[in-house]
């Protein structure tokens, strides 16, 4: 049997011991109380079972990995996921391509964020960071009994098979695939500390926290390291489908995407809402019902995803994790939520609203709308469960539902960002305000007034892009007014940031989708075809073999206004695992527009083919614009650091 | 007195969701059926969107210039279905497949998407489906 399957589990079971233990020792902690009560401390060594846990997870990743590169089939997963013939480098992410492998990988971040979190705390020996501690060991302790009851990828093959099937096609056609899942499991598993920071709130005595806003420092780096991670990971996974999937589009309000897309938007939430906690000392139990709910979202996409509920490249087969998350979801929220109604009544906010007109208020209304975002994606992706699941009968959400509901919501939350930036903490002078808002109003207006004159004349899209240009200025006039004067500007340039990426990707989002153009057509070799300003002549239809797959292409000779504009060659690649062939799109993309081309047929003898063409305006730059929120996320958490004074 | 006046606002903001939510909910779901399903709901199928999903009937393809017609069966019903999309590769008598669009008043399905159905698992192609039939008659790469 190979030295792998010895060690990641017995790395597993080690784990699952080490976790029950800590978890013993942790509750001690909590008991004995202040350090010195007792002559022994047990927390150290509860702490010390993190780190181990880190350590046998790191071993057991790492064994994974090599025996994917080693192609070891003895190992079931390998067995399962690997080949000879793929290239090494897909081999080796292919850690995160099948379900056991991902559990596995969701356990090594799990274990790192938790090492990560008890270490830097490890001064801190209060009930409420003991009870945290306990939390993420209760969480990992699922998370070993499933991967050693249900996903265990290190079952012993008795009589290895030769070669392997390799992995899924699609994943393995594109870089994306290296980037993609690794941010978003950063994403994902990071909301299990602000999870557990705000159980312990409520679990412990808050004799440690000078007051109750001093939670809201304690987890904002815990929430806006993830978020900004789950932020960008969430655009590389519209990115890939759309390189890889030939469609032609990056979002389809698709049950996997909204599954990733529901914690974005609580988390979003949240962040907006501590600060109202962090300034005005309201909203305490609020915000931790938010921690919560965030959480229990990521298990419930995790569910979603995994449990082979949906079909979708991310469900791979038919799996048994599906009653294990279920178990664990039902019992996350009725502990979450006993805790809330039992402990809650003793978290009241100290401050109160004292005028309507302030950014309290508004920030109440960010989270009112984020909330009701959320709420129509969750109706919309589980509605269709849960009728499925009822009446026995098959339906989809349409788009057109998404679309008609997320479309007006997005609009009431760029008012809300232009107003809000503009508004101070407390009280609004409503001259001042009028005075802050004419430059800007003035300029969005002339602006939407050229982009109509351009052509541009879809109703919800020119109210996007002026509401969108508008806190575009809103926000340049305040970073041009304040300079680096204010006490808080490291943060609030950072704020400023994020808020500009997402500004671009609203933007760049709206443009492209109303202003798409597709159209399907059939060459014949050497024939142009005029399409959006490009022409497109078949030039010849290639086959090739490459290791792992082969490869099928159609060089299409591409010519903008009478000049070469290079060469796209959109293929269909034949795995030996897939019955049908994979297409990889071809993509002409500039900061303008991309030309975005798919193989959908071809004769055999190669004398002509069928292609589909589309040119979507400034598809690249919701790309930018994700990499521009995640960094205005990332700055904040630097800049959030040193403690700024009052006022701003 | 300003707090019932912040409840008022956001019990409008959430009366308003559920307006928006109540129609378009209902107004946007597509029904997944198969042809039997669709034959039962008789006129009352006519022009609604769903999902139409069964097995391509043996000798029923036809390639009309850019029209494609076959009959799609699922062994008790079978409906005709016209799109004008180009097929994909794979596309063959005998599979399944799924379309989207509506019925028409002829008696006919109209197609404006046409999927092939797959399952998770990867299946090794069958014969006939061989990639290498296909690339036998294709110009090399490496010919060149």
């Amino acid at each position: 049997m190979s030295p792998v399957v010895y060690l990641g589990n017995g790395a597993i079971a080690l784990a699952i011991a080490l976790s029950l233990f800590g978890i013993l020792l942790f509750y001690a902690s909590i008991r004995i109380g202040s350090p010195g009560a007792a002559p022994w401390a047990p927390a150290p060594w509860a702490r010390a079972a993190h780190y181990l846990n880190f350590a046998l997870m790191t071993a057991a990743s790492l064994a994974m990995v090599y025996a994917l590169l080693r192609d070891d089939f003895s190992v079931s997963y390998v067995a399962h996921v690997g080949s000879r013939e793929t290239p090494r480098w897909i081999s080796a992410i292919s850690l995160w391509s099948s379900l056991e492998g991902s559990i596995l990988l969701w356990v090594w971040v799990l274990a790192a964020y938790s090492a990560l979190f008890v270490y830097l705390n490890r001064e801190r020996e209060t009930a409420l960071f003991h009870w945290a501690g306990l939390i993420l060991l209760v969480i990992q302790c699922f998370f070993y009994l499933l991967l050693a009851l249900a996903a265990n990828p290190f079952l012993p093959i008795d009589l290895p098979p030769l070669n392997g099937p390799g992995p899924n096609p699609l994943l393995q056609n594109h870089w994306l695939m290296a980037v993609h899942p690794p941010c978003l499991y950063i994403g994902y598993i990071g909301f299990s500390v602000p999870f557990a920071l705000a159980l312990s709130v409520l679990l412990s005595d808050r004799s440690d926290l000078s007051d109750l806003s001093d939670w809201t420092a304690l987890a904002r780096p815990w929430i806006l390291f993830p978020w900004s991670f789950l932020s960008i990971a969430i655009v590389l996974g519209g990115w890939w489908s759309y390189a890889v999937l030939g469609w032609g589009g990056y979002w389809a309000w698709d049950p996997v995407e909204n599954a990733s897309f529901m914690p974005w938007l609580s988390a979003t939430a949240l962040l907006h809402s501590m600060m109202v906690q962090e300034r005005r000392r309201l909203l305490p139990l609020w915000n931790i019902s938010l921690a919560v709910l965030t959480f229990l979202l990521t298990i419930l996409g995790t569910f979603l995803t995994r449990s082979g509920v949906l079909d979708s490249v991310h469900s791979f087969t038919e799996s048994h994790v599906g009653p294990y998350f279920l178990v664990f979801i039902s019992l996350a929220l009725a502990v979450s939520l006993a805790l809330l109604l039992w402990r809650g009544a003793s978290l009241k906010g100290e401050g109160r609203i004292e005028n309507l007109f302030s950014l309290e208020v508004l920030f109440l209304f960010n989270n009112l709308l984020f909330l009701s975002f959320l709420f129509v994606v969750f109706l919309g992706t589980l509605y269709p469960l849960v009728v499925e699941a009822i009446r026995g009968t098959r339906l989809s959400v349409g788009e057109p539902y998404f679309n008609q509901m997320t479309v007006p919501l997005t609009g009431m939350i760029l008012l809300l960002m232009s107003v809000g930036w503009i508004t101070p903490w407390g009280r609004g002078e409503p001259g001042r305000f009028f005075r802050q808002i004419r430059g800007p109003l003035l300029a969005s207006l002339l602006i939407s007034a050229l982009f109509v004159l351009l052509g541009i004349r879809n109703p919800a899209v020119v109210i996007l892009l002026f509401l969108s240009v508008l806190v575009f200025f809103v926000i340049l006039f305040e970073a041009l007014r304040h300079g680096g004067g204010s006490p808080r500007w490291g943060r609030r340039i950072a704020g400023l940031t994020a808020h500009i990426g997402a500004l671009i990707v609203i933007v760049a989002v709206s443009l492209s989708s109303a202003y798409e153009r597709d159209q399907e057509m059939a060459l014949k070799k050497g024939e142009g075809v005029l399409f959006g300003g490009y022409r497109l002549t078949l030039d010849r239809v290639v086959a090739e073999e490459v290791p792992q797959r082969f490869e099928v292409k159609a060089v299409i000779q591409v010519e903008r206004g009478g000049k070469p504009a290079g060469i796209l060659s959109p293929q269909m690649n034949f795995y030996p695992n897939s019955r049908e062939p994979i297409g990889s799109p071809a993509i002409r993309s500039s900061l303008l527009e991309d030309l975005y081309l798919t193989l959908i047929h071809f004769e055999k003898d190669g004398s002509s083919v069928s292609l589909r063409a589309m040119v979507s305006p400034v598809v690249s730059w919701i790309w930018v614009g994700g990499g521009v929120v995640m960094l205005g996320g990332l700055w904040s958490l630097i800049s959030g650091r040193k403690k700024g004074g009052e006022g701003r | 007195m300003q707090r019932p006046f912040l409840i008022l606002a956001i019990l409008m903001v959430l009366a308003g969701l559920a307006y928006l939510l109540w129609g378009g909910l209902e107004e946007n779901m597509v029904y997944f059926v198969t042809p039997s399903e669709l034959r039962v709901k008789g006129e009352g199928a006519v022009l609604v969107p769903v999902r139409l999903g069964g097995v391509v009937k043996p000798d029923s393809v036809r390639m009309n210039g850019a029209v494609l017609t076959f009959d799609l069966t699922d062994d008790i019903q079978t409906i005709g279905v016209t799109t004008t999309k180009a097929p994909p590769q794979m596309f063959q008598e005998g599979m399944g497949v799924v379309v989207e669009g509506s019925l028409q008043p002829g008696g006919r399905f109209l197609a404006e998407r046409l999927m092939i159905k797959h399952g998770n698992e990867y299946r090794p192609p069958a014969t006939g489906e061989m990639p290498q039939e296909i690339y036998k008659s294709l110009e090399r790469e490496s010919d060149r």
